[in-house]
């Protein structure tokens, strides 16, 4: 899906706060949400990684950038425990105002009020193949498709041409799994691509690991 | 650690005591991840391979070809490593790691990433204009250098073999690990020869 995750290319993130040491969690609070991120997962409130970077996807765009990594990790955790039932908003509030915390807070967390994003978007673009559609070599142009659901091709890479530079065997395809489809496979290729084809003006090689459906054969590159 | 509370401090404690009376989590859990990630898990499990590869030419052949049977000989914890790939550094080629659409980072070889790893600024522009990123992080590369980026974008992660320092060719490989930074391992920075 297009949203605030897809940071890659963007323009107006010009700080990039490098240190070279700091504490591997700032406050108790982050290591707490790392231990409900796995509570959530034993009590079934997501079934694998991609339900859960969907979850981060869908938060409140603002959260997304104001509230770091926990922050974000926290918005996903409370809109699994909504949407699987455990929590309800209301509850998770109540109990919050009651520590201290104030009404005008941004909350992060948005779980669906209506269809279930584990089942309710449109099903694959392309069946998985058993025989991989591509080897190391060929050219390729990636999709200039934008799917409404959870996807791993980078919007500064959608209509691009590249090279398939390895073949990496079958993979969960992350587009299906996020929704509930199960464990369907797809072929996995790392993908090379000349920043300038991308549209940027540094010349350096880029490289994506990028799944088949998302790949259709090209003319080679001049 | 701080200790001062933050609306984000003040919604994780409210859903960590429903999920404690639920008995979904405990304190322990907490404890747990505290201890791993600061102690067992980090970036001197990577050092250990990167020094090993600087004094051991078989091993680094094997690393280049298959590091994720070599991680599994190691046995580090910390998982998010289905496959692990090694990206050697030479006097003409730097490779740098990013992960654009979150923060996806080898946690087995290098932990818990770092703030500025997952923060926009980073995400946005090392796919955009590394050279000058790197520069902005210290890292000046001659213009003859390729740089080669890797979006970490599915379950394959990428680590760093960075060059190897003029004036270490005494040490061992305990003190080589040491000079072996985190950053080194990602790709923004470099490590200084010892004179």
């Amino acid at each position: 899906m297009d949203g605030i995750h897809d940071l890659g290319g963007q323009i107006g993130y010009n700080a990039l706060g490098h240190t070279r040491d700091e504490a591997v969690f700032k406050d108790r609070w982050e290591a707490t949400v790392f231990a409900m991120v796995q509570a959530c997962a034993r009590a079934g409130a997501y079934q694998n990684i991609d339900q859960f970077r969907h979850a981060v996807e869908r938060i409140n765009p603002q959260a997304y950038l104001d509230h770091g990594y926990y922050g974000r990790w926290l918005g996903a955790v409370e809109t699994l425990l909504v949407e699987a039932g455990i929590l309800t908003t209301n509850e998770i509030t109540e109990r919050a105002h009651a520590l201290g915390a104030s009404p005008n807070d941004l909350i992060a967390a948005r779980p669906s009020q209506g269809a279930n994003p584990a089942t309710g978007y449109p099903a694959p673009r392309k069946p998985a193949t058993e025989v991989a559609a591509f080897k190391t070599g060929d050219p390729v142009q990636t999709t200039q498709d934008s799917p409404l659901g959870h996807t791993r091709l980078p919007g500064y890479a959608r209509d691009k041409p590249g090279l398939i530079t390895a073949c990496q065997g079958l993979w969960p395809y992350p587009d299906l799994r996020a929704h509930g489809y199960g464990a369907q496979h797809q072929h996995l290729y790392t993908v090379t691509f000349n920043s300038l084809e991308l549209g940027f003006t540094e010349a350096f090689e880029l490289n994506l690991d990028l799944f088949e459906p998302y790949l259709s054969a090209a003319e080679a590159i001049k | 650690m701080t200790d001062h509370t933050t609306p984000q401090s003040l919604r994780t404690e409210a859903i960590e005591a429903l999920l404690i009376e639920k008995n979904l989590l405990t304190t322990e859990d907490i404890d747990t991840v505290l201890t791993t990630f600061s102690e067992q898990v980090g970036p001197m499990n990577g050092a250990k391979l990167v020094a090993r590869a600087w004094t051991d030419e078989a091993f680094k052949t094997r690393l280049l070809e298959d590091a994720t049977t070599i991680i599994q000989e190691y046995g580090f914890e910390g998982g998010q490593v289905d496959k692990l790939v090694v990206k050697a550094c030479t006097e003409s080629v730097h490779h740098v790691v990013v992960c654009t659409l979150c923060s996806c980072y080898p946690w087995a070889v290098l932990g818990l990433p770092p703030r500025w790893y997952k923060d926009p600024g980073y995400r946005s522009r090392i796919v955009r204009e590394p050279r000058t990123v790197l520069k902005e992080m210290g890292l000046t590369l001659p213009d003859t250098t390729n740089i080669k980026v890797w979006d970490s974008s599915a379950e394959i992660r990428y680590l760093v073999l960075p060059l190897r320092p003029a004036g270490t060719e005494a040490l061992d490989e305990t003190a080589l690990a040491e000079l072996i930074t985190r950053d080194t391992m990602i790709g923004v920075a470099a490590i200084e020869p010892l004179l």
